[in-house]
Order: C-alpha cells, then sequence, then structure tokens
C-alpha cells in the first residue's frame, strides 16, 4: 500500500490535492529563490568560497549575528512570557491598548525603528546621555544590535505563548494547589510544560528572524569592520560591488546555519510536546 | 534600499500627452535637486526645438545599487552615476554598452566634477585644517563605509593620495596614515546621505569628509550658525560621469533624446544649473562666472594617482584589499 508512509486520519477527500498544491506553493515560494542561490555559489570553485566565507571580518560578523540574536531570543523570551502571562492572566484599565502595542514591532518599517533607536541611544540621545556617565555605549556597539534585536523579536514570543496561557485549563492548577503544591511547583510542575513547546515555538521564531534582520541593525550598530558589522550587511556590500556570487557564498552558510539550529530548535520543540503527552 | 526602486516623477502626468517620449535617468544619491533643475530645463528646451514632449523620470540610490538594478533589468535610457567603475561594470555585465563608453563624450564623460571637502562644527572648536587633522588622536571623523558607498571610496582615496604626497610616494606610509585615520572613525554609515544625517543631526563626530555639493547644500539648509566649510590643501578631483545605455534606449527608441539630454549638460545652460547646484562646471566661462563660489585648490585625479577605477577598486576595495587590511586584527 502506497497510503502506509502516510497517516490519513482525515475523513475529508482531497489529501493528494492539498499535499500536491501545498508542496508546489512551498516550491515556488521557498525552494525555487534559496535554489538560485544554491546555483549562484557553484559558479565558484571551492577554494574561492572557503576563503569567502572564512576571511577574518566574515567570521566575526557570524559571531556578532548569531551572538547578538541568540541573546536577543533569550532575553525575549523570558519578557515575553512575562508579558504574555500578564495580558492572558490578569485584566486592568488600557489592557486592549497594551495588547495592540506589542505587535506594533511587526509593523514598523525596521528603518524607523532602528534610526528611533540610533536617536534614543547614541551618546547625545534622550537615554544615551544617561547612560554614558556609566560608561555604557549602546549605539554603535555590539550591545546596540543586540538591542535593535531584542525590539524586532518581542512579538514572536507573545503572540505564540499567549494563546496557550489562556487556552489553559485553570482547574488543573487549582487541582494541583489542592493537592498540596506550592506555588513554584504549580509553575515548574504544571503550568510550564503546557506553555513550553509555545515558548520554544516563539523562541525559534525570533531567533530567525533576528538573523535575517538588516535595516534596523545598519542603524544602530555602526558598521565597523570586525566589530559591529552583521552578516547581512556584509551581503549588501559585497553586491554592491558586483560580487555576486560572494555574497551567495555568505547567503548559503547563514542559510545552512539556520536551518539547522531551527531544525534543532524545532525538534527540541516536538520532544518536549512528546514528554507532555506520554508522562 | 527599497527606496531607490521608487521611481520619483519629475514631471507631472498631466504634461502625459499622446507623443510623448519618456526618459529614465538613472543617478545616484545627492544629484537629486541637480537633474530636477536640469530636467525641467531640457524638456522646455526639446519642446522648443522638436516640438515632442520628454517625460523625464529620475531614481536615485546608492551609486552601486543603482549599477546593480540596472544590470538586473532597470529600463534606464541614460546612467548618471558616481563613479565610472559602477558603469564600467554595467558595460561588462549586462553589455548595455560598449566597453569605450568613456571616451564618447568629452572630459572623461563627466560634464562637470566635484571634489572632497570637510564640514565642521561651527567656529570649527576643533582646529581641523587639513588631512593630517584627521589623524589626531581624540578626532572624531564620519566617512561612510567604502564597500557600501561610492562617495565613501572617493574619501578613501583623497586620503590616500594626500598621504602620497605627503611621504614621496610611499605607498606603506599612505597605509598606516590612513588606518590612523580609519581609528578615529566611530560610525561606518553605509551612504554618504546617513553619513551627513549623523554628523549633522545627531551631533556625532567633529568632522565629516563629504562631496562638496553635499556640504553646501548641508549648510544652506541647517544654516551658516551651525556648520562651516573646511578646504584641505589638496583632495580628489572627483569626476561622476554619465552614458547612454545604447542597447535599452534603442529597444524604447530613445537614441536620439537620450544623447542630446547627455549634450544638454555641457551647454552652457546645463553647465549653468550645475553651477548653482555646486558642481563645478568644465567650461571655462561658467567657470569663471562662479569662480567665486568654488574653493581654490590642489586636485589630483584617479587616473593620476592609482592608475584608473579599475585598479583603485582591486587594490583599496576589494576582498582583502587594503580597506580590509587596515582592520585586521593586531593592528
Amino acid at each position: 500500500m502506497r497510503g502506509a508512509w502516510f497517516q490519513r486520519y482525515s475523513i475529508l477527500p482531497g489529501f493528494w490535492g492539498s499535499l500536491g498544491l501545498s508542496m508546489l506553493y512551498l516550491s515556488l515560494i521557498v525552494l525555487v529563490p534559496l535554489s538560485a542561490i544554491f546555483l549562484k555559489t557553484a559558479s565558484m570553485t571551492w577554494p574561492r568560497f572557503w576563503s569567502a566565507v572564512t576571511s577574518p571580518a566574515v567570521v566575526a560578523s557570524y559571531r556578532l549575528t548569531f551572538g547578538a540574536s541568540l541573546g536577543a531570543a533569550l532575553v525575549n523570551a523570558f519578557f515575553g512570557f512575562l508579558v504574555a502571562w500578564v495580558l492572558a492572566r490578569y485584566s486592568f484599565p488600557g489592557k486592549k491598548l497594551v495588547d495592540a502595542l506589542v505587535d506594533l514591532p511587526f509593523a514598523l518599517p525596521t528603518a524607523v525603528a532602528g534610526i528611533a533607536l540610533t536617536s534614543l541611544y547614541s551618546e547625545n540621545g534622550w537615554v544615551g546621555r544617561r547612560l554614558a556617565p556609566f560608561g555604557i555605549h549602546v549605539a554603535f556597539t555590539p550591545l546596540g544590535v543586540l538591542v535593535a534585536l531584542i525590539f524586532i523579536g518581542l512579538p514572536f514570543v507573545v503572540r505564540s505563548v499567549q494563546p496557550v496561557l489562556e487556552g489553559a485549563d485553570r482547574e488543573i492548577e487549582e487541582a494541583a494547589a489542592s493537592l498540596g503544591a506550592n506555588r513554584w511547583q504549580v509553575f515548574s510542575r504544571v503550568v510550564f510544560p503546557i506553555v513550553r513547546p509555545a515558548l520554544l515555538a516563539g523562541f525559534a521564531m525570533a531567533f530567525a528572524r533576528a538573523l535575517g534582520e538588516y535595516g534596523s541593525v545598519i542603524f544602530i550598530s555602526g558598521n565597523m569592520p570586525m566589530r559591529t558589522q552583521i552578516t547581512p550587511l556584509l551581503i549588501v556590500a559585497k553586491l554592491e560591488q558586483f560580487d555576486y556570487a560572494g555574497a551567495a557564498a555568505l547567503a548559503v552558510v547563514m542559510l545552512a546555519a539556520s536551518f539547522v539550529l531551527l531544525l534543532a530548535i524545532n525538534l527540541l520543540g516536538s520532544y518536549s510536546r512528546k514528554f507532555m503527552e506520554s508522562p | 534600499m527599497k527606496l531607490t526602486a521608487l521611481l520619483m516623477i519629475a514631471v507631472g502626468a498631466a504634461s502625459l500627452s499622446a507623443g510623448a517620449v519618456r526618459l529614465l535617468n538613472v543617478s545616484y544619491d545627492p544629484t537629486r535637486e541637480l537633474y530636477q533643475n536640469i530636467n525641467a530645463a531640457f524638456v522646455k528646451q526639446w519642446k522648443a526645438k522638436t516640438g515632442v514632449d520628454v517625460v523625464i523620470s529620475q531614481s536615485h540610490g546608492g551609486s552601486g545599487s543603482q549599477a546593480r538594478s540596472v544590470i538586473d533589468g532597470l529600463q534606464a535610457d541614460v546612467v548618471t552615476l558616481a563613479l565610472a567603475y559602477d558603469i564600467d561594470a554595467i558595460a561588462e555585465k549586462a553589455g548595455l554598452l560598449p566597453k569605450n563608453w568613456q571616451s564618447r563624450l568629452p572630459d572623461n564623460s563627466s560634464p562637470f566634477t566635484s571634489t572632497i571637502v570637510f564640514l565642521v562644527r561651527k567656529g570649527n572648536p576643533k582646529r581641523i585644517k587639513d588631512w593630517n587633522d584627521l589623524v589626531r588622536p581624540g578626532i572624531s571623523v564620519i566617512t561612510p563605509n567604502p564597500k557600501t558607498s561610492g562617495g565613501a571610496r572617493w574619501n578613501y582615496l583623497a586620503a590616500w593620495g594626500y598621504a602620497l604626497r605627503q611621504s614621496n610616494n610611499d605607498e606603506s606610509k599612505a597605509k598606516d596614515f590612513v588606518a590612523r585615520l580609519y581609528k578615529n572613525v566611530p560610525v561606518l554609515d553605509s551612504g554618504a546621505r546617513g553619513a551627513t544625517t549623523t554628523f549633522v543631526q545627531r551631533g556625532i563626530g567633529d568632522v565629516l569628509i563629504a562631496w562638496e555639493n553635499e556640504a553646501f547644500l548641508a549648510i544652506n539648509e541647517l544654516g551658516k550658525d551651525k556648520l562651516e566649510l573646511i578646504v584641505p590643501s589638496v583632495s580628489i578631483l572627483a569626476e561622476p560621469p554619465v552614458a547612454v545605455l545604447d542597447k535599452i534606449a534603442a529597444r524604447h527608441g530613445t537614441a536620439a533624446v537620450a544623447k542630446a539630454y547627455l549634450e544638454f549638460l555641457y551647454s552652457p545652460e546645463g553647465q549653468e544649473i550645475a553651477a548653482r547646484n555646486y558642481y563645478r562646471p568644465r567650461s571655462k566661462e561658467i567657470a569663471a562666472k562662479y569662480d567665486s563660489q568654488f574653493p581654490h585648490l590642489t586636485l589630483f585625479t584617479v587616473d593620476e594617482v592609482f592608475g584608473g577605477w579599475q585598479k583603485a577598486q582591486k587594490k583599496h576595495f576589494d576582498e582583502g584589499g587594503t580597506f580590509d587590511q587596515i582592520y585586521q586584527p593586531g593592528r
């Protein structure tokens, strides 16, 4: 039976049709443009590819891009969870407004965010002026990159965690409490496991979004070689100098690394879900 | 970046009559105001001469990314870019015009020139007079990234050329000088306009290295009470070139009007408009008329000092070039 490999639970017909259409759609929208990048690098020889993707400035940019993205996603996972918690569990005047505010980083053109953050955090900016006496410089340092990435990544965690928190059955928590669990135990043993897959998904999205971010970062980072250049900027720099293959080579490295990382996070998420289902 | 694709329609749609000819001029960042004036004058002149309406659209952005758009298929009838290297790339990669394009119009196909000067805060508190003041410890210099900005490449080569003159053409001394200069750069913006914003609006840095026309524009717009123009002893002669893209113009049937458009830039009227927009005219008469406007300084060309743009690009800005080297760790 050809169906042995596929799980067909649905009582509605149309599995093959919808699968075919989904695959066609994904191929056209995702796979074809991405494979064009790989084709472009095929014009390079191995040594050229290797030297393009391992030059010192490029390696420094990987460190910043992946490091700051990971840091921003971690910060967002914590504070995003907090925001989702507050929005899901409490009601207070202006809650609808706060709720809408969360989505703003989605809608704001990232260049606008970058310029606004830079103006705030540069040494004569409103916030930067107050931080400078303590020796804290945000704009034009790696810290600035982190700030920009935190800004654009926040909604992902909130929006993936919030519905799960809202849908969670409060009676389980009450049952746990009546069985003698203290508050920390209720949170760590009951609430958190329910939310964990959603939190991981939000974390993965925030991380992925940060890896690809360009517009806001180039304004606040200062783009100093070896220090505050992100990999997407180096890709643009290569394009400006008509080095298409070199730009594609960097893109390939970014793509491969992101794919592996996201796959790992997703596997972690499904492991966590299985863990939930069979205690 | 997406803004570069936005076309600014210079002439209102009202004049779009049936017989109108359309022309697309793909240019670089600071020429916006210049070509608005040029287009208005040319449209009038062409109408009077031939009775045909021309509608000229302008597109602006970083010179390199504009060239890339054209290579990737933007239907430009003429290109007016910041450096010859970018038009060379169009000839080489897309074959839209012959490789000897630069010899087809007078003066290396550059109807006007510009140079690189300094912009400092009012009163020049750090007493910056010449290039060697930029490498003093504690001076903060604003210039864009030469990897992403055409204007920044002129800045870089101007500093390099100055250092060569000071050291009797000692290349290692020149490299050391430029490395010290870039040590004083706290932010590398990706384009010339971005650098101007950083310096003027955000108030970062003691000195901005800028196009002469950008510097004049910034002073005029922000008032003479905030900024001051400083002219170094020597600088580079920036020759922004223009060219018709033969293949596209032939397809559009605009070859004649495109050629006339570029020739108009060399006419007394075109030269006068250029001078009024702070570009140095080639015409001796117009240059004499606007003599008091432009500071006098010694200017060297890319061909004289660097042996042309192809060589300069390869040596300084390509992967592993001098610009990459001065940022290597351990320096």
